[in-house]
This record gives structure tokens, sequence and C-alpha cells, in this order.
């Protein structure tokens, strides 16, 4: 659906110039719910803007749906536009419009006749769950109803691509969550390939297929979303995994840990209940006390995910070996803290 | 107009109410309607004429949506210029070109013509700077549904900035009330010429008194349609 090649932006400024994207090549399928994460200033909003031409890259390519988008004239890239839809971190709708007439908009930018836009409209208020809404103004709505009328709007012109420019972002976990769910519900009904950029793992894990990890301009890693979880490939990958489990663990574990003799290690595993054994005969082989501090299973794109994170104390050797062990037995293990 | 006014009824009322004075008010309320007559047509020309050129200016602005840098800086340059005459001084350049279009330079309908042309620059910047307001993620989600240049101009740029707009109105009708007294000393008819004539040159202080009145209320009322019409479409639906 999407062919990045080579795609690098550069922009200059009076100061000096930046480069936020180096040579980036990316490739999204068809269907697939593509996440692409990094922190704050990576580079996400230039990457996703470059491919509904938002932003002019200064050398590389983008194919969209067989279309070679960096090169087509104003003419055809407005029309190009119309089936890419796009939704926004501040939802960006028109204040001088109620819900209804802001669906509507991109319908009349499209000229399509307004008996069967206003048909259109009923629809996706439907799909979105606010038919009730229709005649309200924006500043009325929470957040996540205003992000509900950016999907409608989005999808307004029956696009094959949904861009989401950290959809989420300004939204509290619960909103977030129920957002996704739409975006994951119109993906599979409509047939919907939808390409979103976030700094935030847990959006990663609750709704995309396939994850590229950008850090400083460049793709780092690329990958299925369960094998990235449990075999992060790069420190950025796995700083973004641990972000997940330190939102979860009491800030006191850190830095308690630091006091005691214990080394903190995370292990993870896939399935309900692969983990659980293998601990128990390190402690039976190996002097060692593990001291669980949080375990969890999650679900990354419906499969279960379990993330333990033990405090081992004894022997400084002893307790290497028994790593070494956990290792042996496939799991995957990170060290947190060294004590 | 002013015939059918001074004809009907008003003038034996006035005679028989305010005998040998009934002059004063007779001549007060057709320079009052001589006033809102001029303000009227050069606010709307002046509006019409200027809000393109506003427009014009913010789209064609660095990294707007019809980018062009020598139309925007020749624009600019010219609302400046214009911008920076006093208005007394423009009122006489002026004067050739008034008579071209009017004929003669006297009169109240000779003074729509440099009170619209001295308000044009004034409307551009101010309608620029309602226009800039907007949040640009408006205008970007515009583009990234395919919209152009005039889409842009007449869905998102002039309905976001309606509320700001309309008070740009207000603040306009209120600053052609105060030329249109200035153009009125150059006989340019209305208020003005009336304060300048009794009031100034012949010592009626009542007429001073009343015109400046007219002009506070005037002014007052303008400024309150401006500022309700502005809230009810800032407000709208709530
Ligand atoms: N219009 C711009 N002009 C100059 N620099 C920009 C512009 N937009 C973004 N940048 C810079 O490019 C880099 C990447 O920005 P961005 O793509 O917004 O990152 P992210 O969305 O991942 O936070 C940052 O260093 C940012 O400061
Ligand atoms: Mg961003």
């Amino acid at each position: 659906m999407i062919e990045i090649s080579n795609l690098t932006k550069i922009y200059k400024t009076p100061m000096h110039d930046v480069m936020a994207l180096d040579q980036v090549s990316l490739k999204v399928e068809k269907g697939e719910i593509f996440g692409i994460i990094g922190l704050s200033g990576a580079g996400k909003s230039t990457l996703i803007r470059c491919i509904n031409m938002l932003e002019k890259p200064t050398s590389g390519s983008i194919i969209v749906d067989g279309e070679v988008i960096t090169s087509l004239d104003k003419k055809d890239l407005r029309h190009a536009r119309q089936k890419i839809g796009m939704i926004f971190q501040q939802f960006n709708l028109l204040s001088s419009r109620n819900v209804f007439d802001n669906i509507m908009f991109p319908l009349e930018i499209s000229q399509v006749p307004v008996n069967e836009a206003r048909q259109r409209v009923g629809e996706l208020l439907e799909i979105v769950g606010l038919t009730d809404k229709a005649k309200v103004y924006p500043e009325q709505l929470s957040g996540g109803q205003k992000q509900r009328v950016g999907i409608a709007r989005a999808l307004a012109n029956r696009p094959k691509l949904l861009l989401s420019d950290e959809a989420t972002s300004a939204l509290d976990p619960q909103t977030t969550k129920s957002i996704l769910k739409l975006l994951k519900d119109i993906n599979s009904r409509l047939d919907l390939t939808i390409l979103l950029i976030t700094h935030d793992m847990n959006v990663i894990k609750q709704v995309c297929d396939r994850v590229a990890v950008i850090d400083n301009s460049r793709i780092v890693e690329t990958g299925d979303v369960l094998k990235i979880f449990s075999n992060p490939g790069t420190p950025t990958s796995k700083s973004f995994i641990n972000s997940i489990v330190k939102q979860e663990l009491p800030e006191e574990v850190f830095q308690s840990s630091a006091i005691r003799a214990g080394r903190l290690i995370r292990v993870s595993f896939i399935g309900e209940s692969a983990g659980e054994p293998i601990i128990s005969s390190m402690i039976r082989k190996y002097d060692v006390r593990a001291n669980i501090m949080y375990g969890n299973i999650d679900r990354v794109k419906d499969t279960p995910f379990g993330n333990l994170v033990l405090e081992l104390s004894g022997e400084e050797r002893v307790v290497s070996e028994a790593i070494e062990y956990l290792h042996q037995q496939g799991l995957e293990i990170e060290v947190l803290n060294n004590a | 107009m002013l015939e059918i006014i001074t004809a009907i009824d008003l003038n034996s009322w006035l005679t028989s109410t305010f005998g040998d004075n009934a002059w004063i008010p007779q001549k007060i309320l057709i320079a009052t309607w001589e006033t809102i007559y001029m303000v009227a047509i050069s606010t709307f020309l002046s509006y019409l004429l200027g809000l393109v050129l506003g427009v014009i200016l913010v789209i064609t602005s660095q990294n707007h949506i019809a980018e062009n840098k020598s139309v925007n800086l020749v624009l600019g340059a010219v609302v400046n210029a214009t911008r920076s005459i006093p208005f007394i001084i423009f009122l006489i350049l002026v004067i050739p070109l008034t008579r071209l279009i009017v004929g003669t330079s006297i009169g109240t309908i000779a003074s729509i013509v440099p009170l619209t042309l001295a308000a044009i620059p004034f409307v551009a910047r101010l309608t620029e700077t309602s226009l800039k307001e907007i949040e640009w993620g408006l205008i970007e989600a515009a583009l990234s549904m395919g919209a152009n240049t005039w889409q842009i101009i007449t869905r998102v740029l002039l309905p976001e900035a309606k509320p700001s707009l309309i008070l740009g109105v207000a603040i306009t009708t209120i600053n052609l009330i105060g030329y249109s007294a200035m153009a009125g000393i150059v006989g340019g008819g209305g208020l003005g010429t009336l304060a300048y004539y009794y009031g100034y040159q012949r010592y009626e202080d009542s007429i001073m008194f009343i015109t400046v009145i007219v002009l506070i209320i005037m002014v007052q009322a303008f400024q309150m349609i401006g500022d309700s019409l502005a809230h009810r479409a800032t407000n709208k639906g709530r």
C-alpha cells in the first residue's frame, strides 16, 4: 500500500539545517495496521506528513496504492489526497461547523452531490457512534468524541489508507482504548490500511500488526509487533518496551533496589505460563532468592505476552549464572539495574 | 432619499415644535442621514476590496497556501504606504481621482471616494490579522483532504475568522465615522460639515453640541451591534 524509498527530509532554517529524515525506507502492506514509534523529535510527524505531501521530501520517493505520490502535479496530488484520510492529535475540526457539516467538508471538497453526501455523513456518524451529536458544535464535545468526528471525516471519501498523527496522544488511557478499538474495527470492516505514529508503546501493543522504530531520523528496527516485544533488537526498542513495564511499576521499586543487593531483571515470554516453570527450576538449581516485583500478562495483537520483573539476590556470581541459565532456556531477559 | 425624508410631515412637525429654531433639528437630521449614507457605502466598498486584499496578503505570505513573494511584497508595500498618509492629506491627494470618478470633489457622494480608498488598506490589515489567528492545523486538515486554494479561502479561512471579521466591520465603520467628519470640513457634507460651518464658523454652540452627541451615539451603536453579532457568531450552537 505504501512504499517509501530512501526518503530524506532536510528542513532549512535561517540558523541551520535540520535533518528530520535520513534515508528512510519502509513498506506497509495492504490491510495492515502499521505503527511507527519514536521519541519526540525523532521525525515521526515529518515522515507521515510526507506520505500525503503536506511536507515535501528533499529526496526519495513514496508510492501510495501504486501511485508515485512524490511526482504528482498539484491537481493530481489533490485527487490523490482525497483518497488518503488523515487524523490529527489536535483533531483540527472546524469550529464554525457542527459535527454533521464537519464530516460533510471533505465531501464538499471532492464535490460529491449534496444528497449523496448527506446520506454518506449519516452512515459515517453511525460508524463512529455519534448519530445523536450531528447538530452539536465541536467545542461541546469531549476529546474522544472530537477524534471520532475526525475519524468520520477522514473516512468520508472512502480512502484506502488512513494516516494517524498521534491521534490518541491528547486523550486519557480509557478514551485512547476506545479510539484504538474503533480504528481496529474500521481496519477490518472497511479493509482499510492504517499507518499510525505514536510515542506510546501501549498504542502499538493494542492495535498494530507491525511496527517500525524510528530514532534520530532513521528507522532502526522494523518487524512484527510480537517479535519486537519479545525480542527487541535495539536499545531504543528495549527502552520503549520497558516504558510500559515501568509505567505500571511503582517508582520505589527502582529506587529501593539500588540500596538492595538484588539485581532487577525483566523476563518476558510469549504465552500464558511459558515463563513460570523455567523460573522455578532456576530457583531449585541455583542458590538465589527471587522476589517477584511485578508480573502481568499483556495482550500483544491478541497473543498473551508475559512480563515478570524479578529481584534476584544472592552471591553475585551465582546470580549471574542464574540469569545465564534463564537465557539458555530461551527466555528474553533484560537487566534493569546493576546492583 | 433626502427629499423624501424632509418632505413628509416631519417638517411641519418640527416647525410646530421648535418654532423659529426648527432649522436646527432639520439640518441635524439631514446631516446625520448624509453621514450614515457616506459611511455605509464606503464601509461596504472598502470592506469588500479590503477583504480581498487582506486574503491575498495572507495566502501569498511565506509557507502559506499560495505563497508568492513578489505579490506579497508589492501589496504589502502599497498597503503600508497608503496607511501612513494622514487622512487629511489623503483627502486632498485623491481630489483629481474623485473628480474623475464622480465628476465633482464636493459633497456626500464625492466623499465616498477618499473614505473608501483610505479604509481599504486598513481593512486589509485587519483581515490579515484575523486570518492569521486561525490555527494552521485547520488549513492543513483541509489540504490533507485535497482542498484547493479557493476552497480553503471560502470554507476554512473566512468562516473560521467570521467573528473577528465582523468586529473588523464595526471597527471600520467607527473609523469611517471619524474620517467622514474630517471629510466634512473640506466640504464633504454630513455632520462634519454641519459642525464646521455652524458650530465653528458661526458659533452655534448648540449645533456643535448636538453633533457631538449624535456622533457618540452612532459610534456606540455600531460598537454594540458589532460586538453582539460577533458574539453570536462565536457562540453558535452553545
Ligand atoms: N517546519 C519545520 N522547520 C524546521 N524544523 C522542523 C520543522 N518541523 C520539524 N522540524 C524538526 O525536525 C525534527 C523532527 O520533527 P518531527 O517530525 O515533528 O518529530 P516527531 O513528530 O517525531 O516529534 C525535529 O528536530 C524538529 O525540530
Ligand atoms: Mg510529532
